[in-house]
């Protein structure tokens, strides 16, 4: 059994020597890998908002995502709104929802103490996820994308699409405005002080559970787009966030867990790895463990991530 | 119970439940003088009870000092004040109740607190941090007042693009007290501000706190272990062992007593 099954594997192995030498295989994987990648990088600016101000991966943004998505799918296919219209109404719609969630589950917990919090998130997590599948029933439906999937650019099998450009661009936006709104605004500004420092934050008349809310508000819209980006190609259904979840908590880990820039890297990084692993070693059942043994490698060489701060303290 | 009323006084022979009705009453009748007014204050951190009934008051435009040995309560009665601590007991600021107030709203009251350990904002700019101190003015005066102290402390200004973590850490004490007196408060909170600093850069320190006294008439109150330096600053002085008052009186009184000089000036 053990032979059989590495003797298929040898197998497959010598057929993507064939497939390295496709050039087309590899620009098409690389657009591929660079759409997912985009899309994985907005969840995981999501997940580092989170832990930048708290200290903790709020587990449960994968399903606020997944609200968001179906909020998406409400507005869209069921009221027909154009697609554009429907992502920014269910943005701010689930930016809400956050902000309850968060006013109502986690501020009545000390925000020094990480433990209670993040098992707050996990249940948060489960009770979203079933919550959704009792709405809008465990069965598949698709969405239209933002995107149109045809290709200003081709080469062959290898296709350019406007879904990829878009998906990346989309990125580059939320990433702009971001650091606009941290780096210019007076939000922004509380919101780096509480991030660097709960205590003192407050000593500066900062109220701490508004600014953390508004930061929850904030990653459930941004959650909510990558969901919008990353559903499209795949189907709607109550767990199709979880996947993407488990990549980009890859890319945010990757990134450094507290960088916005790290987070975007991440995310392209998770993405490309994991489109040109699947291909040329034909590991389509090991894509999810793709993305766990590319943090297990980064993070032994760099514990930090790309661009995570050390920590050092003057004492 | 009012010492400043009194002058020395040893607080141990009163029972706490007694303190704070004494207090209201005397309240009634005079010190409108006095702008911070505390009354059986009482904190704990869990079970273990760190300060157990204690009274002082500071007049408005003061500068007061509370001595003590590690241990004795001094940083605990500073996160008291700014409901950092859970706390019972009364704390009037200007005759408003602050006790059960969260801290935001506190230092919105024009309470500034300088932690110990300085607290800034380390990763982000000297002059964000100064930013940061004025979050809740809406006036148009922060820029010009970021740039007084960019002249008292010129040493920020040549820094004010670093990051507050790379300064030293009698730098970042100066960018601490200007960040607190960014709020423009009418009290100002320190909390061992010369601990860890060269003896000049404490001076200096305290010059500066002194002039900024003299010149925005702001009330301080100070924590200190460096006695000597601190007396000679203040115009008022308490002494706190074990979570009680122990003594009370003008800083030159105290700075002359027998206990004070051995237990905390050395000599």
């Amino acid at each position: 059994m053990l032979f059989c099954r590495l003797a298929t594997t040898l197998g497959t192995f010598d057929i993507s020597l064939d497939k390295l030498s496709d050039g087309e295989l590899w620009l098409a994987q690389f657009f591929r890998g660079l759409s997912d990648g985009a899309t994985y990088a907005s969840l995981a600016l999501a997940l580092v908002m989170i832990y930048k101000s708290t200290g903790f991966i709020n587990f449960a943004q994968g399903s606020l995502a997944l609200l968001g998505v179906y909020l998406v799918y409400v507005f869209s296919v069921e009221q027909g709104l154009p697609i554009a219209v429907a992502v920014v109404c269910a943005m701010v719609a689930s930016a809400l929802v956050a902000m309850f969630i968060e006013r109502t589950f986690i501020r009545p917990f000390p925000p020094n103490n990480v433990l209670p919090l993040v098992i707050v998130t996990l249940g948060l997590l489960l009770i979203i996820d079933s919550a959704v599948g009792i709405v809008w029933q465990f069965r598949t439906r698709s969405l239209p994308s933002m995107f149109s999937d045809s290709a200003p650019i081709q080469w062959g099998i290898a296709r350019l699409t406007w879904r990829t450009i878009g998906n990346l661009g989309a990125v580059f936006v939320v990433v702009g405005l971001l650091y606009v709104l941290m780096a210019r605004t007076k939000i922004g500004l509380a919101f780096r002080a509480v991030s660097s420092n709960l205590e003192s934050a407050q000593l500066m008349g900062i109220r701490v559970g508004s600014t953390l809310g508004f930061g929850w508000a904030l990653a459930a819209a941004i959650g909510t787009l990558s969901g919008a980006l990353v559903v499209p190609d795949l189907l709607l259904e109550p767990s199709v966030m979880l996947r993407v979840l488990i990549f980009s908590l890859a890319a945010a880990a990757l990134g450094g867990l507290d960088s916005m820039v790290g987070a975007v890297l991440g995310g392209l990084v998770v993405g490309l790895t994991r489109n040109l692993l699947v291909t040329f070693l034909d590991l389509s059942e090991l894509a999810l463990a793709t993305a766990v043994a590319v943090i297990l490698v980064v993070l032994l060489a760099r514990p930090t991530g790309f661009l995570g701060t050390v920590r050092r303290e003057r004492v | 119970m009012n010492f400043t009323a009194m002058g020395f006084k040893s607080n141990q022979a009163v029972a706490d439940t007694q303190n704070t009705q004494d207090t209201q009453d005397v309240d009634l009748l005079q010190c409108d003088s006095e702008y911070l007014k505390v009354c059986g204050l009482r904190a704990a951190y869990g079970d273990v009870g760190v300060l157990h009934g204690i009274d002082f008051s500071v007049a408005k435009g003061q500068i007061a000092v509370i001595l003590g040995a590690n241990g004795a309560g001094k940083t605990t009665t500073l996160r008291a004040l700014t409901g950092m601590v859970s706390t019972e007991g009364s704390i009037r600021l200007a005759g408003e109740e602050l006790v059960g107030e969260p801290t935001a709203e506190i230092v919105r009251r024009g309470v500034a607190h300088v932690p110990q350990g300085r607290g800034t904002f380390g990763d982000m700019s000297v002059e964000e941090n100064l930013l940061v101190g004025a979050f809740v003015r809406n006036d148009k005066q922060v820029r010009s007042d970021i740039a007084y102290w960019y002249q008292t402390f010129p040493v920020l200004g040549e820094r004010r693009n670093q990051p507050a973590g790379s300064l030293s850490g009698g730098e970042q004490q100066m960018l601490a007290i200007a960040r607190a007196l960014m709020l423009r408060p009418s009290l100002l909170l320190l909390d061992e501000p010369s601990l860890g600093l060269a003896p000049m850069v404490t001076r200096f320190l305290f010059e500066q706190l002194k002039a900024s006294n003299a010149i925005a008439g702001t009330t301080m109150l100070v924590v200190e272990q460096n006695a000597g330096l601190a007396l000679s600053v203040a115009s008022w002085a308490y002494v706190l062992e074990a979570g009680e008052m122990v003594l009370a009186g003008p800083a030159c009184e105290l700075a002359v007593n027998d206990k004070v000089r051995r237990a905390y000036l050395g000599y």
